[in-house]
C-alpha cells in the first residue's frame, strides 16, 4: 500500500509500504478515503518532537471504509464509513469511563504524560497513522464513528481533530455571556476555536496571528476580530488596551510550541531546544487574560518544560486548563452543529492533495504557501 | 517516607466543605469516583508483543494496546533504551531521545542506500513548492547560502 514515510526533519515522502494487520483482537483495519495535515503533524516535520522515528507514517487525522476486524469487534462491520477520532482510546479504563478520551491508560506504554495518538511519535504510542491507503485501528467498538450518511466526508475528516478541538478549546474557556476572548493563532484551530467561541455567548471574539491571510480568512469564518502582532509594538499592552485596560475574560493558546514574535523564546525554544519549544503565546495569554480570567489551551507543548511567567498565574489567580480534545464526548454535539448548518468544516479546506504528492503538502502548509489554511489528502484516486 | 494517617476520615473537619458540583474540569470530567480505584479496572485482551517495545519507566506493566512502528534498531536504538532507563522527568530521557531521532536520519540514509536507493532529498523537502510559490525567498536564501560559502573560503584561503 502507498504510504507516508517520515524520513527526517522536513523530509517525507510516499511510498509502497507493508499492509497494517490486526494485531489485537479488537482491532480493525480501515481503508483510509480522506486524511488532513494537522498543525501539530508540522511540530512532527520540524523534528520538534522526541522519539520521532524515521520510517514512521504520521497521519492523525482520517475517514475511511473498514475492510476488516478482530474476533472481538461487534459494533463496527466491514463496509462501514467512519471518522476515527486522533485519540486512542479504550473506553474501559478510569480516564476513559470519566470522559478524558484524551488521556486513555491502556494505549501508550512510552509515556504517561499523554494517551495514544495515530501517527504522532513514540511519544504517544508509536502507531502508524492516516497518512496512507490503509491503517490499523485499535478499540474499534469503542473510537471510530459512523459518518451519518447525508454528511460530506470532508466535513467528517474534521470532526476527527481539528472541529473537536477548536471547540474544546472554546469549552475550557469557560466563556460566560458578554465576554471577551481572545484566540492566540489563526491556523485551523484557532480559526475553529474562535468560531466556536460564539456557542458560549461572548460578546467579543479577537484573534490574534502575524500571517495577514489567515487573519483575513479568519475574519470571515469565525466573525471575529483579527489583528497581525508583527503591527504592534506590544500584543498584551494592545490587548489591555482593547479591553479597557482590563484584560481578556478568556484566553484560548492554539499555537504551541511553534509560536514567533518573542527572540528569547524563539531562540530558547525553537533555535537552542533549551525548552520544549517557544511558549510565546502561552506567555502572552497568561499576561492578557484578566486577574481571575482563564486561559485554555490547546497548542501543542512537549516535554520536558517550558519557561512561562508562572508567578503571573499565581498573583493574577489564573485557572489554566489544558488538554488533549477528547472526541469522542464531544462528537454528538458536533455532528448536531454540522448536521443543523451552524458550523461549517469543510470551510476551512484550502488544498486538496493526492496522497502521492505528501511531500509538497507538508512543505505548502509548514511553509504557508499559496494562502494554505487546510490540506486534505486524497489516498487513491479511486475514493 | 511519611506514614498514611488511617485516620484520615477523623480529622476535624474532613471533607465537611468538599462540593461535587465544585469540579474544575467540569464538564470536560464526568467525575465517577473511579479516581480511587487507581490502576483496577477492566482491561481489554493483551495485545501479543512481536516487537521491541521501550516502556515508560512510570508504568508498572505495557499496555494493552500499543504501536508496533519503527522498533529500536542500530546505535539510535542503543541511545534509545539508554533514555527509558530513566522517568519522564529527567532529562536524561529526553536529551537523548533527541539526539537518537538526528542520528536516527543518518541511519535511514544509510538504509535507502544499502538498498540501492539515492534518496531524492529535493523532492522530500518539497522544494518544488517554494520554488512555486516563493522563488524570491528561494533566491535569496541560495546568494545568502553562496556568499557565506564564499567568505568562509576566502577566510580559510587567507589562514592557510
Amino acid at each position: 500500500m502507498l504510504a507516508m514515510n517520515y524520513r527526517g526533519p522536513y523530509r517525507v515522502r510516499a511510498e509502497q509500504r507493508p499492509m497494517p494487520e490486526i494485531l489485537h483482537p479488537e482491532d480493525a483495519i480501515v481503508r483510509v478515503t480522506r486524511t488532513c495535515i494537522c498543525g501539530s503533524d508540522l511540530h512532527l516535520y520540524h523534528g520538534m518532537v522526541p522519539d520521532t522515528r524515521v520510517g514512521s507514517t504520521f497521519g492523525h487525522e482520517f475517514t475511511g471504509i473498514v475492510e476488516e476486524v478482530g474476533p472481538l469487534v461487534q459494533k463496527l462491520k466491514v463496509g462501514d464509513q467512519v471518522l476515527v477520532p486522533f485519540n486512542i482510546a479504550c473506553g474501559k479504563c478510569n480516564f476513559c469511563k470519566q470522559g478524558l478520551y484524551g488521556n486513555c491508560h491502556e494505549s501508550n506504554p512510552m509515556a504517561t504524560a499523554v494517551g495514544g495518538i495515530f501517527g504522532y511519535s513514540h511519544t504517544a504510542g508509536g502507531f502508524n497513522g492516516g497518512q496512507a491507503e490503509y491503517v490499523r485501528v485499535p478499540y474499534a467498538d469503542f473510537g471510530p464513528t459512523v459518518i451519518p450518511p447525508q454528511m460530506d466526508p470532508d466535513d467528517a475528516v474534521l470532526l476527527t481533530d481539528v472541529v473537536p478541538t477548536g471547540y474544546q478549546a472554546a469549552e475550557m474557556g469557560g466563556i460566560k455571556e458578554g465576554d471577551t476572548v481572545v484566540v492566540f493563532g489563526a491556523g485551523p484551530v484557532g480559526i475553529m476555536a474562535a468560531r466556536c467561541a460564539w456557542f458560549f455567548g461572548p460578546s467579543r471574539v479577537i484573534i490574534i496571528d502575524h500571517v495577514d491571510y489567515r487573519l483575513e480568512f479568519a475574519r470571515n469564518y469565525a466573525h471575529c476580530e483579527a489583528y497581525n502582532f508583527k503591527e504592534m509594538a506590544d500584543p498584551v499592552v494592545f490587548l489591555k488596551k482593547a479591553t479597557d485596560w482590563y484584560g481578556a475574560d478568556v484566553c484560548i493558546d492554539c499555537v504551541g510550541c511553534e509560536a514567533e514574535g518573542n527572540t528569547l523564546q524563539t531562540f530558547s525554544g525553537r533555535v537552542a531546544l533549551m525548552q520544549a519549544g517557544a511558549a510565546t503565546a502561552l506567555q502572552w495569554a497568561i499576561n492578557s487574560v484578566k486577574k481571575g480570567g482563564i486561559v485554555s489551551v490547546v497548542g501543542v507543548y512537549g516535554p520536558p518544560f517550558n519557561l512561562v511567567p508562572f508567578g503571573n498565574i499565581l498573583n493574577k489567580g489564573i485557572t489554566v486548563r489544558a488538554n488533549q480534545s477528547s472526541v469522542k464526548r464531544l462528537l454528538p454535539r458536533l455532528i448536531d452543529h454540522v448536521m443543523a448548518g451552524r458550523l461549517n468544516p469543510k470551510g476551512l479546506i484550502t488544498h486538496r492533495v493526492p496522497l502521492e504528492e505528501i511531500s509538497d503538502a507538508y512543505r505548502l502548509f509548514s511553509s504557508k504557501l499559496d494562502n494554505c489554511i487546510k490540506t486534505v489528502l486524497i489516498p487513491s484516486a479511486k475514493h | 517516607m511519611k506514614a498514611k494517617n488511617e485516620e484520615y476520615k477523623n480529622i476535624p473537619g474532613w471533607g465537611m466543605d468538599a462540593d461535587p458540583e465544585n469540579e474544575p474540569t467540569y464538564p470536560m470530567k464526568n467525575y465517577t469516583g473511579d479516581d480511587h480505584k487507581r490502576i483496577n479496572y477492566e482491561r481489554s485482551e493483551q495485545q501479543p508483543q512481536t516487537v521491541e517495545i521501550l516502556m515508560s519507566k512510570e508504568r508498572p506493566v505495557i499496555t494493552r494496546v500499543f504501536g508496533t512502528s519503527a522498533p529500536p534498531s542500530g546505535l539510535s536504538g542503543v541511545i534509545r533504551r539508554y533514555a527509558f532507563q530513566h522517568s519522564e522527568d529527567r532529562y536524561r530521557h529526553w536529551v537523548p531521545l533527541i539526539l537518537a531521532d538526528r542520528i536516527n536520519m543518518f541511519e535511514g540514509l544509510i538504509d535507502d542506500i544499502k538498498q540501492g536507493r539515492l534518496p531524492n532529498i529535493i523532492k522530500e523537502r518539497g522544494l518544488a513548492m517554494e520554488w512555486k510559490y516563493n522563488r524570491t525567498n528561494v533566491i535569496k536564501k541560495a546568494v545568502e547560502l553562496a556568499a557565506t560559502g564564499i567568505i568562509l573560503y576566502a577566510l580559510f584561503k587567507r589562514k592557510k
